[in-house]
């Protein structure tokens, strides 16, 4: 196992048991559950990543880029008219929506294609659920001049046609994977093929904080941004910290960035919004953590859908985002330990808070914010009027006008 | 105590030959014609066979074998099918490895899936997505069971590597040929003879080739420097093209007999 330990996130206190770690175990979560064939690039990847950790020249051009590229800080912005319908508790949002690319996965693939420079490979392989990371992916690779595959399960490039349309046009090829479930889980079973096979050539640009060691410690790190700056802006706006901070997930990493920032403040409650589908009573939903079981998906040991043969269960949502039956391990660990509390949001519940935010606020969430969004409405009215909540704004809703329209029938 | 592949591979070269083993999926068209067709590569001269466990994620099979899987699991396919399978199966005396991803043995549990495996005949188990690293639990399981565990090494494993999982190999070390995922290629890669070279000075009693091996010029060719030849998708294509079960029995047993005598050199 040497070469696989990352070192400790510098911004993060370390101590908290809930802390930033850094892997390959988050308590009996996470791992290397891969094929042999791809150990030696992911040490390759762990050590040039704590490499780069201590250059100050690596950090510094990631910092130019988030900063003249992507446009962060992005800004916190106050909702009071959204947050009227949520027990008129103050409600802030961390806007990625507002990053280029149009969310918050912009923040990884920057640190992950300066990686990919460093490591001297000419390809960049991606999976994309929303298209979210795919699109984000093809642009830094247009930006450096990477070669770029995306891999999209056939019916997440259906129901999100305009980022298939997008990454073509940023110049990256957009494969359509025709098996399984046709979504994001067999995008990733088909970028791990490639991977294994051309691991050579070729850096997996991982999407969310899941999948082996070092994804789920690396995406975290290069998306604790959101949460480091979350942090000083709530500071600021509001004096104080907040009671709660919410944010969705699927495989979790706009919810890791943004809960790296308060992890260490005890008094910080942080939550996780599920993706429920029809309702997790019903059996279609997308909530491994509500409604899942302790198993090894795509690399890592972590809550997951599964029947009694350990076979993956299909996820349902509406939100192509959160569309996944698995987590990231770091979040299963959470969970366990209570430090953060996950709860399921129904496709209805998710689409009333996307409907409220852009009549209220002129403010298109995506989707799969809008879980997060939906979730802060109930928080709000626990909370009451003294409460205060940052939410994790991370996709603005272009993407997501068909399907919206559809659902209300315009 | 069921037959080991170790003694099976032993025995192949005592009679101046590399093994040949053969893969199917369980499953696939049907539980019954699968365990038909696996006792049809016995019968051809297969001296162990391995049995697919059909698994929702497959990410280290190619397209025949993974629509197999998916066809079989489609199906309707159980787990206690595999057992099942190797139950019928072991009477024909070949050593019989379950080839499996790791999460449906989690899902049993590592110790349960051991002793029922054991108790249905079965030799060991493959596990391709399984490290030695990350495999603790399988590794006092199989010891526990009298159980061959097979890890794979690949043209990318470090010397450091090789050495670890050929430690942690009962049975043999599985040399995967080349870079990539499981299917019939045109050429073998030269990465394979290197490989057993490297695995063999890592410690490994015994190292046998698999991916990329399809036809029985490439078997020759690895009965050169192998303990054995694994060939999987070749047999799989075989199945899917059969126009009936009598037609795929006689398919089956004559490719592995035409590899068979290929091992021989």
């Amino acid at each position: 196992m040497q070469d696989s330990q990352l070192a400790a996130d510098p911004a993060g206190p370390g101590a908290d048991p809930g802390g930033p770690q850094p892997g390959p175990y988050f308590g009996p979560y996470g791992g290397r559950y891969v094929p042999e064939a791809l150990i030696a690039a992911l040490d390759q990847l762990a050590a040039a990543y704590r490499e780069a950790q201590a250059d100050p020249a690596f950090q510094a051009e990631l910092n130019r880029l988030l900063t003249v590229y992507a446009g962060r800080p992005t800004q916190l912005t106050p909702v009071p008219r959204f947050a009227e319908q949520a027990g008129g508790a103050t409600i802030y949002l961390k806007r990625e929506d507002l990053a280029h690319t149009g969310s918050h996965k912009i923040n990884n693939v920057l640190g992950q294609a300066l990686l990919t420079k460093r490591l001297g490979k000419p390809r960049v392989i991606a999976e994309t659920g929303a298209g979210q990371h795919g699109v984000a992916t093809a642009t830094a690779a247009a930006l450096m001049g990477l070669e770029c595959v995306v891999y999209m399960g056939e019916e997440d490039t259906q129901r999100q046609a305009l980022n298939v349309a997008r990454m073509r046009l940023l110049g990256a090829e957009v494969v359509a994977v025709k098996e399984g479930s046709r979504t994001l889980k067999d995008a990733i079973n088909e970028a791990l093929r490639d991977w294994v096979t051309n691991v050579e050539t070729t850096n997996y640009v991982f999407g969310t904080a899941a999948g082996p060691h070092p994804f789920p410690a690396l995406v975290r790190d290069f998306q604790s941004v959101i949460g480091r700056e979350a942090r000083q802006q709530v500071l600021a706006a509001a004096g104080r910290l907040p009671d709660a901070v919410a944010a969705c997930v699927g495989g979790g990493s706009n919810a890791i960035g943004i809960f790296a920032g308060f992890l260490a403040d005890a008094a910080v409650r942080l939550y996780g919004f599920e993706a429920g589908g029809d309702g997790v009573e019903t059996g279609r939903h997308a909530a491994s953590l509500t409604g899942g079981s302790l198993g090894a998906l795509h690399g890592a040991k972590t809550y997951l859908l599964q029947d009694d043969d350990g076979q993956t269960i299909e996820s349902h949502s509406i939100s192509a985002g959160l569309d996944y039956p698995g987590v990231g391990p770091q979040h299963s660990f959470l969970k366990d330990t209570g430090r953060a509390i996950y709860r399921p949001i129904t496709d209805t519940q998710a689409m009333d808070a996307f409907q409220l935010l852009t009549r209220t606020e002129g403010i298109m969430p995506a989707i799969e914010s809008a879980h997060a969004l939906a979730g802060a409405i109930q928080l709000g009215r626990e909370l009451g009027p003294d409460g205060l909540i940052v939410v994790s704004l991370s996709g603005r809703g272009d993407k997501d006008v068909e399907t919206a329209a559809r659902w209300f029938g315009l | 105590m069921n037959a080991t592949v170790g003694a099976a591979i032993d025995r192949a070269k005592s009679q101046g030959r590399a093994a040949l083993i053969g893969y199917l999926p369980v499953g696939f068209p049907t539980v019954a014609a699968s365990v038909e067709a696996a006792a049809a590569l016995i019968e051809g001269g297969c001296d162990i066979v391995e049995l697919g466990l059909p698994y929702s994620d497959p990410v280290m099979d190619g397209p025949v074998i993974a629509q197999a899987v998916t066809a079989a699991l489609a199906g309707g396919v159980r787990v206690d099918d595999t057992f099942r399978a190797v139950r019928e199966l072991s009477p024909l005396g070949a050593p019989l490895l379950v080839m499996t991803y790791y999460n449906p043995v989690l899902r049993r549990g590592v110790e349960r899936f051991a002793g029922q495996l054991a108790e249905a005949g079965g030799a060991g188990l493959i596990t391709p997505d399984l490290i030695p690293d990350e495999a603790d639990e399988w590794l006092a399981a199989s010891d526990q069971h009298g159980l061959d565990r097979v890890f794979l090494v690949a043209p990318s494993s470090s010397d450091e590597r090789l050495a670890l999982t050929a430690k942690a190999c009962r049975g043999f070390t599985y040399a995967t040929s080349t870079m990539g995922v499981t299917g019939v290629r045109s050429q073998l890669a030269d990465s394979a003879r290197v490989l057993v070279e490297r695995t063999r000075a890592a410690g490994a009693q015994r190292v046998c080739v698999g991916v990329g091996v399809s036809n029985p010029q490439q078997a020759a060719t690895v009965a050169g420097f192998a303990d054995g030849v694994i060939v999987g998708s070749a047999f799989v294509k075989l199945l899917v093209a059969a126009p009936n079960a009598a037609a795929a029995r006689r398919d089956l047993s004559g490719l592995a007999g035409e590899l068979a005598a290929a091992t021989r050199g």
